[in-house]
């Protein structure tokens, strides 16, 4: 494992249902290592375990096989409290998931001071600064069912990056959005990218992919079928399954 | 006809202090109606809390000592829910007072406390964790993935949304509760109820005490329903 190896999975496998008959094998022996500073964007029909690769990668799916190991730890080691490692794998999801009893403000600022023991001032700050970065301060004493879709997601990445993560991990972000909205999300993950942050990101925008990706990843079934560069992924396609994926969405 | 009504008032409630057998009937009902309420509240939280935590985790739960323990804590709330909701208040209040306290000398009113307070509890339990169930399983995995155990995520996220979706619910229960201790007479308690009752057995005259008890229920119940209405649109503010 090299020293910039942040995240290595190992022969990931993940089995929906108890019942040997109703069985459905969603991840199948997934290998891959990302390393800091890498954007990883996973590609994929409906169904190949996209979503669920992302989702073992910080245990809200519990893998049923395999190791994860994050920053040295393996997370999947039963005495292991994933607690810790969460608090440093910030997550944005496809439905957004604001506290919608709490303003804008408290959203950002709960995990910070109730996790990261900052003080209330402090996390406020920290908080305002990123909203100016995203251009919604002055929504800062919202509540999140005042604010538009795109505004939504905007602030669930803020959230995220509130707790000063070391890697982001995307759900389809621009899914639930209304098509005039996915841009200014983007632009987000692009400024974020930018600054260097590890990302993974389940998208089905292949323009993202292209744009700001620096490994595209393809997966169908459970597994991944092929890696590459943007460029050799979109130009070059070697895997029969991926190029007539890549005739059907482009 | 003006004079038999103040003669029927005075022989009611005047004559030998008689209104006092209201007053602390009352007293009684609200004391009983108050901590009853904060018994069941507190453990059908924790028996709430239980299930919910059960049924959501069945998934992702890895095999271990504590997964034990909750399977079993599991089913003795269902036990618990089963029992309580499968037999009327007033034989649980009998039971309680004649059976469970039977040995041990005890306060009256202690024992319709428990007895209430547990009955009401499995009541508050099923509201509760309808609301806990009602609210997206996003926010649990929103919470859970900035960092926050299962318990902080249901303090800081799961149950203030949900106590807020149940209080019209959970504001039934507490008008139920308040007039179902009217039955604490059982155990010869001098509830509102009663003290409207042994009036009547003394002056033979059932229309005034009687009516003079259901109003003060009826007012009892007013106020806290008016007191809940308050508080909803209090926890209203922003969310829409």
């Amino acid at each position: 494992m090299s020293a910039d190896t942040i995240i290595k999975v190992k022969n990931l496998q993940k089995v929906f249902g108890k019942d040997e008959k109703m069985q459905t094998k969603a991840l199948d022996n997934v290998n891959i290592e990302i390393n800091r500073g890498d954007v990883v964007v996973v590609v994929g029909p409906s169904g190949s375990g996209k979503s669920t690769f992302l989702r073992c990668l910080n245990l809200l799916e519990m893998p049923t096989g395999g190791t994860i190991t994050f920053e040295g730890t393996d997370i999947t080691d039963p005495k292991n409290n994933i607690n810790k490692q969460r608090m440093k794998m910030g997550m944005v999801f496809q439905q957004f998931n604001l506290f919608p009893h709490m303003t804008i403000l408290r959203n950002l600022t709960i995990g910070p001071t109730k996790l990261l023991r900052q003080s209330k001032a402090e996390a406020e700050k920290t908080a305002i600064e990123l909203l100016e970065r995203v251009g919604l301060a002055d929504r800062a004493q919202s509540y999140p069912n005042q604010l538009s879709g795109g505004q939504k997601q905007r602030i669930a990445i803020v959230r995220a990056l509130c707790m000063k993560p070391d890697v982001m991990l995307f759900d389809e972000p621009t899914s639930a959005l209304d098509p005039e909205m996915v841009g200014e999300v983007l632009d987000v993950m692009k400024d974020l990218a930018r600054q260097n942050m590890t990302m993974v990101c389940v998208t089905h925008e292949m323009g993202f992919a292209r744009e700001v990706g620096n490994r595209v990843i393809f997966m169908e079934s459970g597994r991944i079928l092929e890696e590459n560069t943007p460029e050799e992924f979109f130009e070059n396609p070697k895997n029969p399954r991926l190029k007539e994926f890549l005739d059907k969405i482009l | 006809m003006l004079e038999t009504l103040n003669d029927k008032l005075y022989l009611n409630f005047i004559k030998d202090d008689r209104y006092m057998y209201l007053v602390n009937g009352f007293i009684t009902t609200i004391k009983i109606a108050f901590f009853a309420i904060l018994v069941g509240l507190a453990l059908g939280f924790t028996v709430a809390i239980i299930r919910s935590a059960y049924d959501m985790n069945s998934e992702q739960r890895r095999k271990g000592l504590s997964s034990a323990l909750l399977s079993v804590a599991n089913g003795i709330c269902k036990l618990y829910l089963t029992v309580l909701r499968g037999t009327p208040v007033v034989l649980q209040l009998l039971i309680i007072y004649f059976v469970i306290f039977a040995d041990i000398n005890v306060n009256k009113t202690f024992a319709a406390i428990c007895a209430f307070g547990l009955n009401s509890a499995a009541y508050v339990a099923e509201i509760v964790r309808g609301g806990i169930m009602s609210i997206d399983k996003g926010q649990l995995e929103a919470g859970r993935s900035l960092g926050f155990s299962y318990a902080r995520t249901m303090i800081y996220i799961i149950l203030p949304q949900a106590v807020k979706n149940v209080l019209p619910a959970l504001g039934n229960e507490f008008i139920v509760l308040i007039k179902e201790t009217s039955v604490a007479g059982y155990i010869a308690i001098e509830d509102l109820t009663k003290g409207g009752d042994i009036i009547r057995s003394r002056t033979y005259d059932a229309f005034f005490p009687l009516i003079t008890a259901g109003l003060i229920y009826l007012a009892v119940v007013l106020v806290l329903s008016k007191g809940i209405s308050i508080l909803e649109r209090r926890l209203r503010t922003g969310e829409r």
